[in-house]
């Protein structure tokens, strides 16, 4: 019903229906469309960089521009692209998948995004502004303190909304789980994809914090004159290096495991069987995050931590493999003895495998100290946490959105195109990053503007560059597909891989009240029991009735745009007085907008029952 | 409207503040919330231990702090942490005036707590010139310190607009949950303030 | 599809393995073949957890070719439904403590050798230098030598040499692959470490924590030559008159304008302490020029008239006089000329 109708609603009133909704699912249409934008952003700035690195002292680019790029291009791809996109997926499903009708907080859900998007476009309005943040996105300090102009002051500001839209959404997905599960889910009946997002949200809850502090810490020694980081006054520049990492590790946690979530799904959807060793992946996950916790300091390895916390914290970093040994292993057992579909989203689970344990091998590696002297900072940690950020989280994000489309839009990707973009971005992925392990130990640090002629290191970067290209391809080709299935794709039906989940059970796309009844769970993979001992479809919980919505509302996005226009009088109130109007209007209409929220009260609206049963089953 | 019979029963459910399913959300995210928050304040704990012997020359813990005055925060924090448990009390009892009365009491130590915390700054500022630039521990101790004060002024604000809002209208289901989510965060702000009074004022004096 | 799947990967992986038997990168940069004592260390461990991990990943590819190959749908039994495992405690358990075995495996001699490489206790037997970052530049003073230099880091082959380090402004890390791991050199706090190159030899550093626009340009050398050579080098730098007057007419004049200039203000000849710039005492005996240029006449000039061209950021443009080409020539002949020891890279037999 809602398709139809959206078609003939004319651009105006979709736009508004976008920037004032509260809906799960079209929240998480925002998020896949606003993580798609900046991943293409970042990827650009990847081509950039590689094409700057295609030769020996090449002068592509400057070196300041540089900097902006290899910077702009790891904060990018970690807060406004990969965290994003998966926040979108996670707001497509999981509600489904635990059958709610939306998420606990539908308000701060909007909030999120709204804070996410803002946080991003400040950020790269940098670029226009004398220059976007060129002390990395590790931001170490005092780097990061000397140097000038306003990029930095953009970091700290634009990701400290960001985070603050991550923290809130982490929040919120907490709350639905523990409170919206429909009758029977008990948690171990919850399908993987929803315990990962659970686990990530608490690493979320409990890593943005210590960001929040670290950047506020930078923040008043940039903006205020503070000495925190001011060896001078007594300051210390590696508390930075603690604050960033006790968030940045779990971090690394936070873009994995919802791609492991995904990656269970399509697996055993695939492979026509049930998860194996579903409580062992479970507890799995929750090992690891746990663990994430304790293991920052493997990033500070050369910093002079002293040998008894390299090696307490190398231990605890090589422990982490178990866990993930576990899951790379249920994996494969879940695909043993199944009855195997090869199609564009299993192709990225299946490519996910072997990539990911190459990524996960070499994490061993650098989790050795003494072998780490050398590898640090070099092209090989740079393969590596590609091989796990791409092999993991790009590759989850693929193989789950090829998955999901038919959910969240109701059409199919293209099948013949999919596979293009998959052997073109594997190889492509392959060509790029494989070789970097070799240039790191052949003597390349990372962050690198040029490598000198005659360092034998000329070869290996030229690979690198031509694989990079091949990855550009695969997402043209991708970016094609999606444009051609918006347009001439096959439609798609209710359920149509054969799913295992709660989701199938919905229409494609859901209505906006997602189930007109509330269905009872009576197991894991609730879906797949109907489908061989029931009826097919799971018994409603609840007889036909009203349905409670949350109403739209417009001032998530008020909100945002009122720190956005803050964030410009902080970051200019340094040099110019006039910034003080935007700080103190922006900051007016935000709390502004905060009073209106608290002050008027908001009860939703109900869906009356007559009018459930008039619409077509 | 057609739900406010719902949110306005005869007879107050035992736990208001959990009756509805918004009610119950607000309860459980908000415990998430303070989970954040302890993290954030751990970090600026964290922060402070590192640096509070940072001084670059200028005054020490040692020097600046007094304990009477507080020990006399404490006692007010405490007080209106006390206070606001009476009030819980009381919207459990579905006693709004008395309810409201309590947090009057409570926000009036609030306020106190406030005004002793900024003479307190202003003696260090203008009695011993100890800024926040004058060195990285003035910077980690009005941080720290700041990051408190702060939480308790939003607290006081959010405290104030809850009952002027709901002044006239009495406690409902809508309304319950709010309330108790405040005592919650209030609960919050005092703990954080007795690991403050340990780690920056005791240890400061003894260490 | 599996079938040219495995073969592309076969392929690469043969590929690969050729290039990296063939070239491990140039011998006086590359990790692979450690020529110090440190490197050595962390090569062991690299072979080692390679070896270990690559056990653990050929058990998964075998595995996963074996799924692929047998268990994909095969035409005829589209409805064939699988027998929906829960799972099986005993190979879980398996894949649990097998995996635990082999970080034991690898956890043991990690912890050795990091104790091992952080043992500072013959510090004072040995000879210290202190080692100061900066952006661009490295500064190395030989502790109770009267030494001071630049960008060239001499030491004697076979002998253990601390290293003091700290850094003048932002992070830096002080890394010579050949003969050793790197460490940061923080602004706060004195990192020490200790290098023994086992072989003559000039091994090329870098420095590897980001530190600004020029962060790749960063670039020095250790030349690790024998004790004879070493106590040579060490007697003729300490023998330098700073003031003395060179040969040639035009490094006189380039002398006289070196003062005139106040480029006096900033580089020191001789083992003055002052370190705002490179120390210039052996100049015309560097391995490069700025860590990165061939060291001779026209790069120099350019440098002296626009350091900017050469490293971008660094802290000598702008804080010094205008100079003509003609000016640039004759400081560049008398920098040249500087050379004070016959020690020099050439010595170290490779180059």
């Amino acid at each position: 019903m809602s398709t139809v109708a959206a078609q003939k609603r004319g651009f105006g009133a979709v736009l508004w229906d976008y920037l004032t909704t509260v809906d799960h699912k079209k929240i998480a249409h925002l998020y896949l469309f606003g993580g798609g934008f900046f991943f293409l952003l970042g990827g650009l700035e990847a081509m950039a960089i590689r094409i700057q690195l295609i030769q020996p002292e090449n002068d592509f680019v400057s070196a300041g521009f540089y900097n902006e790029l290899l910077t702009m291009h790891g904060t990018t791809m970690i807060f406004l692209a990969a965290m994003p996109l998966l926040l979108g997926l996670m707001n497509a499903v999981m509600p489904l998948q635990i059958g709610a009708r939306d998420v606990a907080f539908p308000f701060l859900n909007s909030l999120g995004f709204w804070l996410f998007m803002f946080g991003g476009l400040l950020l790269n309005c940098s670029w226009f502004l004398g220059g976007a943040p060129d002390a990395g996105w590790t931001g170490y300090v005092p780097l990061s303190i000397t140097s000038p102009g306003h990029g930095v002051d953009f970091y700290v500001i634009g990701l400290q909304i960001a985070g603050a839209g991550t923290l809130i959404g982490g929040i919120n997905f907490l709350a639905t789980i523990v409170t919206m599960r429909a009758p029977g889910m008990t948690y171990m009946r919850m399908p993987l994809f929803t315990w990962t997002t659970f686990i990530t949200s608490t690493l979320i809850l409990f890593a943005f914090p210590a960001l929040t502090v670290g950047l506020f810490l930078l923040m008043f020694d940039r903006m205020f004159g503070s000495a925190f980081f001011d060896v001078g006054l007594g300051g210390n520049a590696i508390i930075w290096q603690h604050l960033f990492w006790i968030f940045g590790h779990p971090e690394v946690y936070i873009l994995i495991l919802p791609a492991f979530g995904i990656f269970s799904e399509v697996i055993a959807t695939f492979s026509k069987k049930r998860l194996f060793g579903y409580t062992a992946m479970v507890f799995a996950t929750m090992l690891i995050a746990f663990l994430g916790f304790m293991v920052w300091a493997h990033h500070m390895f050369t910093v002079g931590l002293g040998p008894v916390a390299n090696s307490i914290f190398a231990i605890a970093t090589m422990a982490i493999a178990v866990p993930t040994g576990i899951k790379i292993f249920n994996w494969l057992a879940t695909m043993w003895g199944g009855q195997i579909t090869i199609n564009s989203s299993m192709l990225w689970a299946l490519g996910f495998i072997p990539t990911f344990t190459i990524g996960g091998m070499t994490g061993v590696m650098v989790a050795s100290v003494v072998a780490d002297y050398q590898y640090h900072d070099t092209y090989f940690v740079v393969a590596h946490f590609h091989y796990v950020i791409v092999g993991g989280t790009v590759f989850g994000i693929l193989a789950g959105l090829h998955y999901w489309w038919p959910k969240m839009f109701g059409r199919i990707l293209n099948e013949a195109m999919g596979k293009l973009t998959f052997w073109t971005f594997f190889i492509g992925f392959h060509l790029t990053f494989f070789i970097q392990h070799f240039l790191g130990l052949m003597g390349m640090p990372r962050r690198y503007w040029v490598y000198l002629e005659n360092q034998g290191l000329d070869l290996g970067n030229q690979i690198s560059t031509v694989g990079a290209f091949f990855m550009a391809f695969g997402v043209i080709v991708f970016l094609i597909n999606v444009v051609y299935t918006a347009v001439k794709g096959e439609k798609a039906a209710d359920d149509p891989w054969d799913g295992r989940t709660l989701e199938w059970v919905a229409a494609s796309p859901p209505a906006h009240y997602n189930f007109k009844q509330t269905p009872l769970i009576r197991g894991l993979d609730a879906l797949w029991i109907e489908k061989t001992e029931g009826k097919g479809r799971p018994t409603p919980a609840e007889p036909l009735g009203d349905i409670h919505m949350p109403n739209s509302s417009f001032l998530p996005f008020m909100m945002s745009l009122g720190l956005f226009i803050a964030g410009f009088g902080f970051i200019y109130q340094t040099n110019h007085n006039w910034a003080y109007i935007l700080l103190f209007g922006g900051m007016a209409i935000m709390l502004g907008c905060m009073m209106i929220r608290s002050l008027k009260d908001d009860h939703g609206y109900h869906i009356p029952k007559d009018e459930l049963e008039s619409e077509a089953d | 409207m057609s739900h406010d019979h719902s949110l306005n029963p005869e007879t107050m459910p035992n736990e208001p503040e959990k009756a509805t399913l918004e009610g119950k959300n607000k309860f459980i995210g908000f415990w998430f919330f303070l989970g954040g928050e302890t993290v954030l304040f751990a970090s600026l704990f964290g922060t402070y231990i590192a640096l509070n012997n940072s001084t670059a020359g200028g005054p020490t813990a040692n020097e600046l702090f007094g304990l009477e005055l507080v020990f006399i925060m404490t006692i007010l924090l405490l007080t209106s942490s006390l206070t606001s448990v009476y009030a819980m009390y009381h919207m459990k009892n579905n006693d709004f005036k008395k309810m409201q009365l309590w947090l009057g009491i409570t926000a009036i130590l609030g306020i106190s707590f406030l005004a002793c915390e900024i003479y307190e700054f202003t003696h260090y500022i203008t009695g011993y010139g100890f800024t926040f630039r004058s060195s990285a521990f003035g910077s980690a101790f009005y941080t720290l310190v700041g990051f408190h004060g702060g939480h308790v002024t939003f607290g006081l604000a959010w405290l104030i607009g809850l009952m002027i809002r709901n002044a006239k209208r009495g406690l409902n289901l809508y309304n319950a949950p709010k309330y108790y989510v405040f005592s919650l965060y209030w609960h919050f702000i005092d703990v954080i303030w007795v690991f403050i009074f340990t780690v920056v004022y005791l240890m400061g004096k003894v260490g | 599809m599996k079938g040219w799947m495995g073969k592309i990967r076969a392929l690469c992986l043969l590929g690969l393995t050729a290039l990296v038997l063939s070239a491990c990168g140039k011998e006086n940069l590359t990790a692979l073949d450690p020529k110090g004592y440190g490197a050595e260390q962390s090569f062991n461990l690299i072979v080692l957890t390679t070896i270990v991990m690559a056990f653990v990943l050929a058990t998964v590819l075998i595995v996963y070719t074996i799924v692929l190959i047998r268990y994909r749908k095969k035409k005829g039994q589209e409805n064939y439904i699988p027998k929906q495992v829960e799972g099986n405690k005993t190979l879980e358990t398996v894949w649990t403590v097998i995996p635990i075995i082999l970080l034991l495996i690898i956890a043991v001699p990690t912890v050795t050798a990091t104790f091992d490489l952080a043992d500072n206790s013959a510090a004072s037997d040995n000879l210290n230098v202190q080692v100061t970052g900066n952006q661009y530049w490295w500064h190395f003073n030989y502790e109770g030598q009267e030494i001071q230099t630049s960008q060239d880091l001499y030491i004697p082959v076979g002998e253990k040499v601390y290293l003091n380090m700290k850094s003048s402004d932002v992070i830096h890390s002080f890394w010579v692959p050949t003969i050793s791991g790197k460490m940061d050199v923080n602004p706060e706090n004195e990192n020490t470490m200790y290098i023994q190159a086992q072989e003559e030899g000039v091994y090329w550093g870098k420095c590897a924590e980001f530190c600004g626009p020029s962060h790749s340009l960063m670039d020095f050398k250790v030349i690790a030559v024998s004790q004879e050579e070493f106590d040579q080098w060490v007697q003729d730098m300490q023998n330098v008159n700073p003031d003395e007057e060179p040969g040639s007419t035009v490094a006189q004049e380039g002398q006289a304008l070196f003062q005139e200039k106040n480029c006096m203000g900033c580089h020191a000849i001789g083992s003055s302490p002052a370190q705002t710039g490179p120390n210039l005492t052996n100049f015309g005996d560097r391995s490069k020029l700025a860590g990165v240029e061939e060291l001779n006449k026209e790069n120099l000039k350019q440098w002296i008239m626009d350091p900017e061209s050469i490293k971008p950021g660094n802290k000598m443009t702008g804080n010094y006089p205008d100079v003509s080409e003609d000016e640039a020539g004759k400081i560049a002949e008398y920098l040249m000329q500087l050379q004070p020891s016959d020690i020099t890279p050439e010595s170290a037999g490779k180059e």
